[in-house]
């Protein structure tokens, strides 16, 4: 029951942190690499105004979120947009710039354990007898929320629409008239300030490290390859199936197991089925 | 016993089907022609029997052995080779150098490649003798250029010779005269011609019929990926289902 | 009246006659020749000697051949093989580990367990990439990404060699003289090696996969069996850095797998120039010295270097010895329109 319950709150814990590498991806085909880097960034600014400019959580959260996406759109304009497609370069680029980001952070001297954000509501409920605090609910709660809301905006809204024509086929949407740039644009944003909101939503329940910057990088780059990198459902999926096999994990043998545990699925996965679940790229790649 | 058996040859897409069920052998020394309008699943026949792409269903019997799921080097080695529709040569290097690849292979070295040089000898002097003969200019300075800077009639050829320098039992060419000029096509007939006479199986795959009517003697017509006639260039121009899908009446 | 001017630029004739065919007349274009050559190994085997008298800098001539090693291996796996791999420390992690085992446990003297150590790193090293040669592109980046931190988390999951701590008291070289010019010669001859491999048939290969694997299959050569040669080869020198490492800091340990040895290789091949091995350790020479001027500074080492890669990548620098080699081969003058 501890699994069960452990379980899905990590799983929502993966998928936060992996879908906004996710949807930029499966939109815009750019691999964030400065994903990780903008999970610290969004922590420590909510960090900064809280205990600095003495803002009271909400404001300071959705400050930071803005932030974050602004950094998002940030790396897109002055960056991806310059070296698009060639796509090495994106790669290597957004991982210098991430690892840019948190070492700054480190250097400017934010060691330590110090630094924590607040969790939303104290206080412990018993599910089956198991205590779950409420933050881990909230996780849970804001882990479906998002996912809803991803789904509707793209299903209803025009520029989510758009986002959706562009990850199915790229050519064909720009015929169509939408605008790559201004999409990949808007995924950027939207991606890094899902990162930020999954920055909020953890960072609470331990403290704000910058070593998390390459953990979440890490956690998110194997959540999607296991799932196909670009597929949202396969996202979900391999959340779950990684989230409890982290918390089997740690349960049976040892938190130091945990990443290598993850990083041994990412290897099985990709002999075993290199596209991931639902990844269509292999077969296309195929092409000759 | 035929070279090459094809039996019930299935292969999807995720829901499309690009080739369903098709059946065909061809006897050693033969050439045979493959037609179809584009998308009609040639290029996907070709993947599959050299291994480039896994089929779904069906058998691939080459002399004997049932070919279907090998590793496509494996393939080459048996002596199956193929040209590609869309040319990519090896842009970095020049044109010569090309070919050292495939004469730097487990094949070229076994059967000695082309005319038995590969074993032994220099292979850049076996890359350059393969490159004249399928027209390049030896004196010039064609053979030295750098492959990504050489026009398509070049390339077409590059791509003939990298199949030859293989020394193969079975070649399949997809398309190798679209996209060539009257008098570059009219240069590359007699080079087919010459290669089945010493022996050389041919699949040849072609959307200019009147040249691939003067080599191949028997022609199979697909589309949609269904193999609807088969039989001498005559016959299979003269078949309702052939002109219909064509015609796209 | 105003007379216009423009530059105009000629390509030496030299240059032309010098590709591939060599056909020289006097010493002055035989000098023309030799000359950027003789400057980089004369430098490079003359350094140790001048440095003699600044052993701290001496240091740093070794910092920059391990860079250098690190760089040539990440250039050759990039521009010749098109395999971007993101953790070059994986190698230099095993190499150490490896030079360490041998060195404490066979006693095998540095000059004996560095070659070995680089040897079954390679081949160890190979073995755990093998599974992951078929990915290409982003697939191949990120698997390389993950493999130093697995390394690390292993270590630390099941306490081996010494866990954290790592191995210490492995030997050391003892003679100065030997340490550096064992290294500084091994770098020349694996720089030399592996330029002459990349115009050897199986150098040609290995491009042409890059180039097009397809038409490789086609041509009848199992790629991953040539990938996993490039592999080996790359990581010989990754290990033999690692290795070397270790008997220099008579220790090795968990930070052998850092992210320093994975990304100043990059910054390096990025700024010097890929694609010819020597602009990687062009870009070794030029960074790891900045490197030392920044090491007061801690983690703004990183930030610097990975600014600068970015930077380089976005006004997509060709790198400095492909300019430097342009500026070598070609006349500047001006002339009236
Ligand atoms: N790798 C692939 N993935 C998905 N569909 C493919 C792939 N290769 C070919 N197809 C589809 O299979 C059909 C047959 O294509 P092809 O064999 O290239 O035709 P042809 O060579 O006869 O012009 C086409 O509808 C094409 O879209
Ligand atoms: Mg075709």
């Amino acid at each position: 029951m501890e699994i069960l319950i452990y379980g899905i709150v990590n799983s929502f814990k993966l998928i936060l942190i992996a879908f906004g590498f996710t949807l930029v991806y499966g939109t815009s085909r750019l691999p964030n690499f400065a994903h990780g880097a903008i999970f610290v960034f969004t922590g420590f600014v909510a960090w900064i105004m809280m205990h600095k400019l003495n803002l009271p959580f909400l404001p300071a959260a959705l400050l930071s979120l803005a932030c974050a996406a602004l950094v998002g759109v940030v790396i897109y304009q002055f960056i991806l947009k310059r070296i698009r497609g060639m796509n090495m370069n994106e790669i290597i680029a957004t991982y210098a710039i991430g690892v840019a980001l948190i070492e700054t952070f480190r250097w400017l001297g934010f060691k330590g354990t110090t630094f924590t954000l607040p969790v939303v509501k104290e206080g412990v409920v018993f599910i089956a007898d198991v205590p779950v605090d409420y933050q881990r609910l909230m996780v849970v709660a804001v882990g479906l929320v998002m996912l809803a809301a991803v789904w509707a905006f793209t299903k209803f809204t025009r520029t989510g629409r758009a986002l959706r024509g562009i990850a199915q086929d790229e050519r064909a949407a720009m015929m169509l008239g939408i605008d790559s740039d201004m999409t990949a644009t808007l995924a950027m944003a939207l991606g890094s300030a899902l990162s930020g909101l999954a920055a909020l939503m953890l960072f609470p329940l331990g403290s704000i490290v910058v070593e998390a910057g390459y953990n979440t990088l890490i956690f998110a780059l194997a959540v999607c390859m296991v799932g196909g990198i670009g597929s949202w459902s396969g996202t979900v999926l391999a959340a779950f199936v990684l989230g409890f096999l982290q918390v089997v994990t740690v349960t049976y043998l040892a938190t130091h197991f945990q990443m290598v545990v993850t990083l041994a699925a990412i290897i099985a996965t990709l002999i075993l089925k290199p596209s991931g679940f639902f990844g269509k790229h292999k077969e296309l790649e195929e092409r000759v | 016993m035929a070279m090459l058996t094809v039996n019930r040859l299935t292969k999807k897409f995720g829901g499309i089907t690009a080739l369903d069920g098709i059946d065909f052998s061809i006897e050693k020394g033969e050439v045979m022609g493959v037609i179809g309008p584009n998308g009609s699943g040639k290029t996907t026949l070709i993947n599959c029997i050299t291994g480039f792409i896994k089929a779904t269903a069906g058998d691939i019997i080459f002399n004997g052995r049932n070919i279907r799921g090998m590793k496509p080097h494996k393939i080459v080695n048996l002596g199956i080779c193929r040209t590609f529709q869309i040319m990519r040569p090896y842009s970095s290097l020049p044109a010569y150098k090309n070919l050292i690849i495939p004469l730097y292979g487990p094949r070229a070295r076994k059967t000695g490649g082309w005319r038995g040089g590969g074993r032994h000898g220099d292979r850049n002097i076996i890359a350059l003798d393969l490159l004249e003969e399928v027209g390049f200019e030896r004196e010039s300075k064609v053979p030295y250029k750098l492959a990504g800077t050489l026009p398509t009639g070049y390339l077409k050829r590059l791509e003939l010779a990298r199949c030859l320098a293989l020394n193969p039992d079975l070649l399949i060419c997809d398309e190798v005269f679209s996209g060539l000029s009257m008098s570059e096509i009219a240069s590359m007939v007699p080079l087919i011609e010459k290669l089945n006479k010493s022996g050389v199986t041919i699949i040849m795959i072609e959307h200019r019929l009147k040249e691939l009517f003067r080599v191949a003697r028997r022609v199979m017509a697909i589309s949609y990926g269904e193999k609807i006639v088969e039989g001498s260039p005559e016959e299979v121009m003269a078949n309702e289902k052939v002109k219909e899908a064509y015609l796209g009446a | 009246m105003q007379t216009e001017k423009r530059k105009e630029r000629i390509d030496r004739g030299i240059k032309i006659r010098s590709d591939g065919i060599y056909a020289l007349s006097s010493w002055r274009e035989i000098t023309y020749l030799i000359a950027p050559r003789f400057l980089l190994i004369g430098g490079l085997l003359a350094a140790p000697l001048l440095l003699h008298f600044f052993p701290y800098w001496q240091k740093v001539l070794l910092i920059i051949c391990i860079y250098a090693l690190l760089s040539m291996a990440f250039d050759f796996l990039a521009n010749y093989v098109g395999l971007v791999c993101l953790g070059g420390s994986f190698f230099v992690g095993v190499g150490g580990y490896g030079a360490a085992l041998l060195n404490k446990y066979l006693l095998l003297s540095p000059l004996i367990s560095i070659p070995l150590a680089a040897l079954f790193g390679a081949a160890f090293c190979t073995l755990l990439l093998l599974p992951c040669l078929p990915l290409r592109g982003v697939y191949f980046a990120i698997i390389t990404l993950m493999y130093p931190l697995m390394m690390t988390r292993i270590i630390e999951a099941f306490e081996l060699f010494g866990g954290t701590n790592g191995m210490m008291d492995i030997q050391g070289f003892g003679n100065p003289w030997i340490e550096q010019y064992f290294l500084v010669v091994a770098t020349l001859v694996f720089l030399f090696a592996l330029r002459r491999l990349s115009v050897e048939d199986l150098g040609l290969v290995i491009r042409g996969i890059k180039d097009n694997d397809q038409s490789v299959r086609a041509s009848g050569i199992n790629i991953t069996f040539i990938k996993a040669q490039a592999i080996f080869y790359a990581s010989f020198l990754g290990c033999f850095a690692g290795a070397y490492l270790a008997h220099v800091y008579m220790w090795a340990g968990l930070s052998m797998f850092a992210l320093d040895f994975s990304i100043i290789p990059i910054a390096a091949t990025v700024v010097g120039g890929g694609g010819s091995l020597l602009g990687a350790v062009l870009g070794a020479i030029l960074l790891v010295p900045l490197s030392e001027v920044l090491r007061a500074f801690g983690p703004l080492r990183i930030v610097v270097y990975s600014l600068i890669l970015t930077v380089v990548i976005v006004i997509k620098g060709e790198g400095l010895l492909n300019y430097l080699s342009r500026k070598y081969h070609q006349f500047e003058r001006w002339v009236e329109i």
